[in-house]
């Protein structure tokens, strides 16, 4: 799939390659479908992460095989759309192909995915791919700040997800989806963990408050907003929100919230709807408005509402996919999606004109359309009185579906009728999505007519819609079938048009008639509106914490990160003395040290070698202060010898050399005295810490020789460095043998260390030629700090290698040693 | 002056000596990590005395290729093993009989041992010409500094 990713070409017939993998997914779902039909689910489980009992679960289910042809369905004919939507000379067309795939991919992975985990992964894919896609046209600022505010939002709601996730899986004592919703655990943790499972849901379906980024990814190419915001990814949520409230919804806080949100939702997305001038967002918001009344549907829990939810979803689908890919021929015929300055089509135009219509009223739920069966069973679903809030809710759907007909109207009039539309006159400056400005309808062309191969993936959207809103019941063992996999409690029956003379009827009837007078009225709700206050949009809900988050991080920034590297240097040095210290200090109460020194000679230069460190520490003078370590040095090497390690006497005496050679490169560029004197306070501050560092590294030294197990490594290496590693010098073979795993991580690592000093001296180097010359030192930022106020810079950076073999301690080896050095 | 004729004297010696070292290393004092500094250093007193140019001049390549090769190096013999089917860095001997010299033992971990060798003393190239590179455009006399130094 990934291999289209790469394609730079500009071929559209690529789409047609990118459709075979969802071609051969909806082939594989409809022959296995009498199966899962019959309640037998496809399963199929790779290990993945065995000890973290990871693995990818996937389960095909009735529900999930719905959402497979949908999104599997639709995106073969996206592609079909695509491969007439974009001109052949448009750019990267190989790489959106790809993506696309890709999409399809990881959505068909989520609603397949029976592991927590696994799902949790294909989500974040999809945020990433549509990410990507909703930004494919990098050069426009506007599209690629779009894509960034929907992957932060459903990025963020994602990680409060996985939160959730993991608690679920916790309490649960597994992460696969469907043993949990056999078996649902309860507790306060489920609780807290079913909210944080929600808000994820939330922000992928673009629910208020987190639904700012849906209307701003219409900047995307009207394809990718098809298949994005009609069949799939902001499908995700709802998908999730079915699956875990027919064994949650009895839960006290569960539909308390979700239908306030779905609610909300729906009705602020249906009046915002209506306020637009621009096709693709006002199906943008509309869109939101029917996820908010999907989430209701779902989010219930009942088998009536379940089996709404699903009737509704595929609708939804099937109306909402070709009324984007109708929005995008008029854009792509007429240069604009402005609603003012459409209507004028020469002829030609019967088809897509007919689709867009039949698909609008369906979503209008006009009957004999699907969307008309749909909302009739979302209406029966909440008929039945069991509470005030049932009554509450019914009500708002059925407000929200009067508004949904009020801005379809707006819809349908605005772009194929010259009707002036409510609202203000058309700005001065041109259309919203046209290229080139244009004045008023009088002055319009007539669009050219699209080729009958641009329209045709709509049509036969629109077709079905049609099909099925008349003969419902060939959907029925689907629906049902779905809708029992989801809630058991559902008993198998058939989707019928006519229901009888009952409430759901006169509510529709009342719908319609309501509807149908907001557009007539349009002009006074226009009005209306504009005096309404409004509420704080998601946007700026949006923005203001994104600047708060950004406000925060400068100021924690600019707290931690002071740039000084004394500060630094010793907070790592107070951490390392103080967290193991406490244990050390513990540990050690009552027991006497062990004897440290054997000879008076080893006295006698250890005394040497704290003189030296000591007046290394005082000296101003940088090249005197470079002797004395190196004095340090040379008499560690001395004690290695009267201990009887060559190996390590050698290596020290190396680096010294080495280390003083380096001293005298960079100190030349270095004023000869350390310049700043710090204040007595810091002085006092210095001291402390480094003798605690001095003590503490002594202490631990001497306490971990000591405590060696008597059958220690050791031993055994002595014992096996000849026989196996075929050298009498063990320390070589410990080296390049026993331990060359470390070694070769080593060596690794200086590499790195290596790159990153060129790059730091590239960066002095920079700074002294722009800089101004007779400053000192400071344009050598990096290379002063690190050479001028870091204890032993040049030694301490190519040591691991000693350290490791020196300090005799598996493990601590590089911080002990660069700790010694100092003591 | 004094300082650029010991350094020649003493340079050869020094590269000689780190190679002993690296190949003494398995059954005497040394190993491929003091070898590689051994040369590090013998490039440094090189870098003292004749400044950058004379140490480019010995080092002819960058001193990035030989780290470069040198992982590649280690690498690589760790992962040998591996292939044949035995495990990670596994060593194998091999015993040469070359005339004069009497015996020599191959082991695969002088390859290892070699990579390290060719890091540590690439590294310190690399830092020669980064930091020597740095300091060269403020310090034009780096004469005064080799000369004090020869004086204490």
């Amino acid at each position: 799939m990934a291999l289209l990713t790469v394609g730079r070409s500009g071929d559209r017939r690529l789409f047609w390659v990118a459709a075979i993998p969802s071609v051969a997914v909806v082939v594989w779902a409809l022959a296995s479908a009498g199966g899962v039909l019959d309640g037998t689910p496809v399963t199929e489980s790779i290990t993945w992460v065995a000890g973290l009992d990871l693995s990818l679960d996937v389960r095909v289910d009735a529900f999930s095989l719905v959402m497979v042809v949908m999104v599997a369905g639709i995106g073969v004919l996206i592609h079909a759309y695509a491969a007439r939507y974009f001109n052949p000379d448009t750019p990267h067309l190989g790489r959106l192909a790809g993506l696309l795939t890709l999409f399809a991919g990881a959505m068909l992975g989520l609603v397949t995915a029976d592991n927590l985990l696994w799902l949790y992964a294909c989500w974040e894919l999809t945020s990433i791919t549509s990410y990507l896609l909703i930004g494919w046209d990098d050069r426009d600022p506007n599209a690629r700040s779009s894509a960034l505010q929907a992957l932060l939002m459903t990025g963020a709601g994602g990680l409060v997800m996985l939160v959730g996730f993991v608690l679920m899986g916790q309490a649960a004592g597994t992460y696969e989806l469907s043993a949990i919703v056999a078996n649902p655990p309860g507790g306060t943790t489920v609780s807290v963990a079913l909210v944080f499972i929600l808000i994820g849901a939330f922000t992928k379906s673009a629910q208020w408050p987190f639904s700012s980024w849906l209307p701003g990814a219409m900047v995307a190419p009207t394809p990718i907003s098809a298949y994005l915001h009609s069949a799939t990814m902001v499908k995700a949520g709802v998908y999730l929100v079915a699956r875990l409230a027919p064994p949650f919804a009895h839960l006290g806080f569960w539909r308390p919230l979700l239908f306030t949100v779905g609610l909300t939702t729906m009705v602020l997305g249906g009046a915002k709807a209506l306020q637009q001038y621009d096709l693709k967002r006002l199906l943008a918001f509309g869109t939101v408005s029917q996820l908010g009344f999907l989430m209701v549907l779902f989010g219930a829990g009942s088998p009536e509402a379940t089996l709404a939810g699903v009737a509704l979803i595929v609708a939804h689908a099937l109306f909402k996919a070709p009324l984007f890919m109708v929005v995008g021929i008029l854009d792509h015929q007429a240069h604009t999606r402005d609603l003012r300055l459409l209507g004028r089509y020469g002829p030609g135009w019967q088809g897509p004109r007919w689709a867009a219509i039949l698909s609008g009223a369906s979503m209008a739920g006009v009957p004999l359309l699907f969307g008309f069966i749909a909302k009739e069973a979302a209406y029966e679903a909440f008929a039945h009185p069991d509470g005030a809030g049932t009554w509450v809710v019914l009500a708002g759907i059925v407000g929200g579906s009067m508004l949904t007909f009020a801005y379809t109207a707006r819809l349908l009039l605005g772009a194929f009728s010259t009707r002036p539309v409510a609202g203000r006159p058309v700005p001065v400056d041109g259309g919203l999505g046209g290229t080139d400005g244009r004045g008023t309808t009088e002055e319009l062309e007539e669009a050219p007519a699209p080729t009958w191969a641009f329209w045709a993936p709509a049509g036969a959207l629109a077709a079905i819609t049609v099909v099925l809103g008349a003969t419902p019941d060939l959907l029925s063992r689907l629906t049902y079938g779905a809708a029992a996999a989801l809630n058991p409690q559902v008993e198998p029956g058939h989707l019928a048009l006519w229901h009888g003379l009952k409430l759901p009827l006169a509510l529709s009837a009342l719908t319609i008639g309501v509807g149908v007078a907001l557009a007539a009225g349009a002009g006074q709700v226009w009005r209306f509106q504009e005096r309404l206050p409004g509420l704080p949009s998601g946007n700026s809900i949006y923005l203001g914490s994104l600047e708060a988050l950004n406000r925060t991080a400068a100021w924690l920034a600019g707290r931690v990160q002071s740039g000084s590297l004394p500060t630094y240097v010793g907070v790592v040095l107070v951490t390392a003395v103080v967290v193991p210290g406490v244990a050390l200090a513990g540990e050690l109460q009552g027991t006497d040290l062990p004897a440290f020194a054997d000879s008076s000679g080893e006295v006698g230069l250890m005394g040497l070698v704290i003189t030296a460190a000591a007046a290394a520490a005082v000296i101003r003078r940088r090249l005197a202060a470079v002797l004395c370590l190196g004095a340090v040095g040379y008499g560690m090497s001395l004690l290695y010898v009267l201990r009887g390690a060559p190996d390590l006497a050698l290596t020290q005496v190396g680096i010294e050399t080495l280390g003083a050679v380096l001293f005298v490169l960079v100190l030349r560029v270095l004023p000869r005295q350390f310049d700043e004197r710090p204040t007595t306070l810091g002085r006092v501050v210095r001291l402390t810490i480094s003798g605690a560092v001095g003590l503490f590294v002594f202490v631990f030294a001497l306490v971990a020789g000591a405590s060696r197990p008597p059958s220690g490594v050791s031993d055994e290496f002595l014992a096996r460095s000849v026989s196996e590693g075929g050298g009498s010098n063990v320390v070589n073979v410990i080296l390049v043998d026993f331990r060359g795993f470390d070694t070769l991580g080593e060596i690794t690592v200086l590499t790195v260390a290596a790159l990153g000093l060129v790059a730091l001296a590239r960066v002095g180097v920079r700074g002294l030629t722009v800089g101004a010359p007779d400053d000192d030192a400071p344009q050598l930022p990096g290379l002063r700090a690190y050479l001028g106020d870091a204890d032993r810079p040049g030694g301490s950076t190519p040591l691991p290698r000693s350290g490791a073999t020196r300090s005799g301690v598996p493990g601590s080896g590089e911080g002990a040693d660069d700790q010694q050095g100092s003591s | 002056m004094v300082l650029e004729m010991a350094v020649r004297v003493v340079f050869h010696t020094a590269l000689v000596m780190a190679l002993y070292l690296l190949f003494a290393g398995h059954n005497q004092p040394g190993g491929g990590f003091v070898g590689g500094l051994v040369a590090a250093a013998a490039l440094g007193l090189q870098y003292a005395a004749g400044g950058l140019d004379q140490v480019r001049l010995v080092g002819r390549v960058p001193g990035r290729y030989y780290v470069g090769t040198g992982l590649f190096v280690a690498t690589l013999t760790a992962m040998v093993p591996l292939v044949v089917g035995g495990d990670l860095l596994e060593s194998g001997k091999v015993k040469l009989h070359p005339p004069l010299l009497g015996e020599i033992k191959l082991i695969s971990v002088l390859a290892f041992d070699i990579g390290v060798f060719l890091v540590v003393m690439g590294l310190a190239l690399m830092m020669f010409s980064a930091f020597g590179e740095a300091a060269q455009p403020e310090h034009e006399g780096a004469d005064d500094l080799a000369d004090e130094r020869s004086g204490s």
